[in-house]
């Protein structure tokens, strides 16, 4: 498919171009992310369904720019991850890269996109560190991070008294980078961490852990994993009777795909954070109504609405920095606040953070939803500005 | 409270006992393999995917049918052991006369095509199946709280794979399967039907994959890549018990099962991987597996 993709793009080139500043012609936007395994739901073609309803939104064919989006999966391995990176920079003439979820292959992209001078827009991937020690002139960390999945639930439940944890870990950048920010939250509101155990990626059966979270007798039980780790860890949480037993399972990474699977009968009461929820006003769900028949009737994520951002603001900027060249186009995405129907108005910090409010919701009782993606209650809005972490605070280079 | 290697005992029971309920999911589908490769000679890499179908079947018979947990136990493995059969009779029957790699491509196409499919209609992160009413709830042993539909699991398991190895090396239906595939002509002058016999072992060790896949659907999610994750330790179960050995094939089940319990608890990294450093240590020392025998 790529050498096809190759193909097309070299013919691209010999039909020549009108706009000088935008290379052989073509903007090219390659989504990359999880597209057969654990992440492929909350990311996967979605997020390429995003991707095409920014750039019909942006009018692109109107303004006569030409927009072409291709994809692949990474298979959620840092080393395929980069190697489709480079072939993509270097021999089909991709101009950003979009989404890629699992934080330790978005690190690998991180680092190839600053090696080849191109731009990379991350939704997917959680690790707070692509804003802090690895923040780079080519990066735009858009939907949201650990940092801000520990201050939202992490906060919230600590100040409702859960103040004694036990971690369950998804053993790779992620789960570390999650693990590592909610337990700062914890200590610094007077709670203490009585346990850790690291699962691997794509574990089936977390009894095992599970058992060692239940004679920790920690209040709550910190699931710093996601996608399908999560949806296992909690339903498996349930069997073994651990909610009954008097501890609180916080999922700290819970996508509303996620929620989907488990069904509200297991998932009821959980509280997690999210920047985008699609029956949130007008706007959200005249998005969704257009992006469910494109997706099989799925609802968007949170991330596949911060591609859909993310590409717009990205045209936005290329129409008004008049080239496709990463950095400049970085720059001037930096320079433009951000304003679309999904996150409203935002801005984009020199430290390469998005920023837009955030959400903290419950999940309903099977009684209280009226049907399918009918399940979040929204218990409070966290201001942008208090949302993600100061920018001084990050380590990052960028902004000295 | 007395403590090995740092780990209060009551804890390491669980963890064993944790162990055994994953060994016995090892055990049905190493059972499955050992009985298609030890009678048919055929590397059946369709056997996760089958798995998972069994998992899908369940969820089909309660969300189309409004048939619960337990004829799905009933129906699946029969309906997925159908399928295996026809699978035999149309494609694997052109193969049994090559190498073995052909077979194994075949099947491994197969289950790639299958998975594919499923994916493509259902996504990656599973649909919800819960644990039928009479088996919720748990009981508290004291050192852990063992939930009922787990118990049930390891039980149901141990009454399948002892039956099997019973009718397969004590009944007289054993020995013909047993003889047939040792030397099929003279078998078959003995009048009995080798190619109908064959079919149906690869349905019934198709149907015991598709068993497992009801079984681990309330506890697990039923989700297209369940054997895609788990056809890989299978495999290195088959391999460190001895190709083709059913007794061999439930007892390192169970006991690998125990293994990557412990390593769970003592070095939880390490889980995905210890069941594979067992392989290669058994694979050294003896190539045939702990109970096979060299052919």
């Amino acid at each position: 498919m790529l050498r096809k993709l190759g193909i097309a793009a070299a013919i691209a080139v010999a039909m020549g171009s009108a706009h000088a500043q935008i290379s052989d012609g073509v903007i090219k936007i390659g989504v990359l992310n999880d597209q057969s395994s654990l992440y492929a739901d909350l990311a996967g073609q979605g997020s390429a369904v995003a991707a095409r309803l920014a750039v019909d939104d942006f009018g692109a064919a109107k303004k006569g720019m030409k927009v072409e989006i291709i994809s692949a999966d990474h298979q959620n391995k840092p080393e395929v991850g980069s190697s489709i990176a480079r072939q993509w920079y270097d021999v089909d003439k991709v101009d950003v890269i979009v989404d890629v979820p699992t934080s330790s292959v978005a690190l690998a992209v991180n680092q190839v996109t600053r090696e080849k001078n191109k731009a990379f827009l991350v939704s997917g991937a959680a690790s707070s560190d692509l804003t802090g020690k690895a923040c780079s002139p080519n990066t735009i960390h858009w939907t949201y991070d650990t940092w801000m999945l520990a201050h939202g639930t992490g906060s919230a439940i600590v100040k409702t008294g859960g103040k004694s944890w036990f971690f369950l870990t998804a053993d790779y950048a992620f789960g570390h980078a999650l693990e590592r920010d909610t337990e700062e939250v914890v200590v610094k509101n007077g709670g203490k961490v009585l346990g850790k155990v690291r699962h691997p990626l794509n574990a089936q059966d977390f009894s095992s852990f599970l058992l060692q979270a239940q004679s920790s007798k920690a209040q709550i039980i910190g699931l710093a994993n996601a996608g399908g780790d999560t949806i296992n860890s909690i339903k498996q949480a349930a069997e073994f009777g651990i909610v009954k037993g008097g501890q609180n399972l916080a999922g700290l990474l819970v996508f509303i795909s996620d929620v989907h699977a488990l069904g509200l009968q297991t998932a009821q009461g959980l509280i997690l954070t999210e920047t985008f929820y699609w029956d949130h006003n007008d706007k959200t769900r005249a998005f969704a109504k257009r992006f469910a028949p494109q997706y099989k009737g799925n609802m968007p994520t949170m991330v596949q609405a911060g591609v859909y951002s993310a590409v717009l603001h990205y045209l936005k900027a290329v129409e008004a920095a008049k080239t496709d060249d990463g950095p400049k186009v970085i720059a001037k995405m930096k320079e433009l606040p951000t304003d679309d129907p999904l996150f409203g108005k935002g801005m984009v910090r020199k430290d390469g953070r998005k920023i837009h409010d955030a959400i903290l919701v419950e999940v309903k009782k099977p009684s209280e939803s009226k049907g399918p993606w009918d399940y979040y209650k929204i218990r409070s809005t966290i201001p942008a500005a208090q949302a993600f972490r100061p920018e001084k605070d990050g380590g990052c280079e960028l902004v000295k | 409270m007395t403590e090995i290697f740092g780990v209060p005992t009551q804890a390491l029971f669980g963890q064993l006992l944790i162990g055994l309920i994953n060994g016995s999911f090892y055990a049905l589908l190493s059972l499955g393999l050992a009985v298609i490769f030890g009678l048919l000679n055929i590397i059946n890499f369709t056997h996760g995917a089958q798995y998972m179908m069994g998992a899908f079947v369940a969820w089909f018979l309660l969300n189309k049918a409004g048939l619960g947990y337990w004829w799905a136990l009933v129906i699946a493995p029969i309906a997925v052991g159908v399928f295996g059969a026809i699978i035999e009779r149309t494609m694997l029957k052109q193969l049994y006369k090559l190498d073995h790699l052909y077979g194994l491509l075949l099947t491994f196409g197969l289950a790639l095509i299958i998975q594919g499919l499923f994916r493509n209609e259902y996504g990656s992160s599973g649909l919800p199946y819960s644990i039928p009413s009479q088996l919720q709830g748990g009981q508290n042993l004291g050192f852990m709280f063992l939930p009922n539909y787990r118990a049930w699991v390891i039980v149901l398991s141990l009454v399948v794979c002892f039956s099997t190895w019973f009718v397969i090396e004590k009944t007289k239906l054993g020995s013909y399967l047993r003889a047939a595939t040792e030397n099929p002509e003279l078998v078959r002058a003995f009048g009995i039907n080798v190619p109908r016999m064959i079919t149906l072992t690869y349905g019934f060790g198709v149907g015991l994959a598709a068993l497992a896949g009801v079984m681990a659907a309330p506890i697990y999610s039923v989700n297209p890549l369940m054997g895609a994750d788990l056809i890989i330790v299978v495999f290195a179960v088959v391999v460190i018990g001895g190709m083709g050995s059913i007794m061999g094939s439930i007892l390192t089940g169970f006991g690998l099962g125990v293994v990557e319990g412990l390593t769970k608890v003592f070095y939880p990294e390490a889980s995905n991987t210890v069941i594979f450093i067992i392989m290669a240590i058994v694979l050294m020392l003896r190539p045939a597996g702990l109970f096979g025998t060299q052919r």
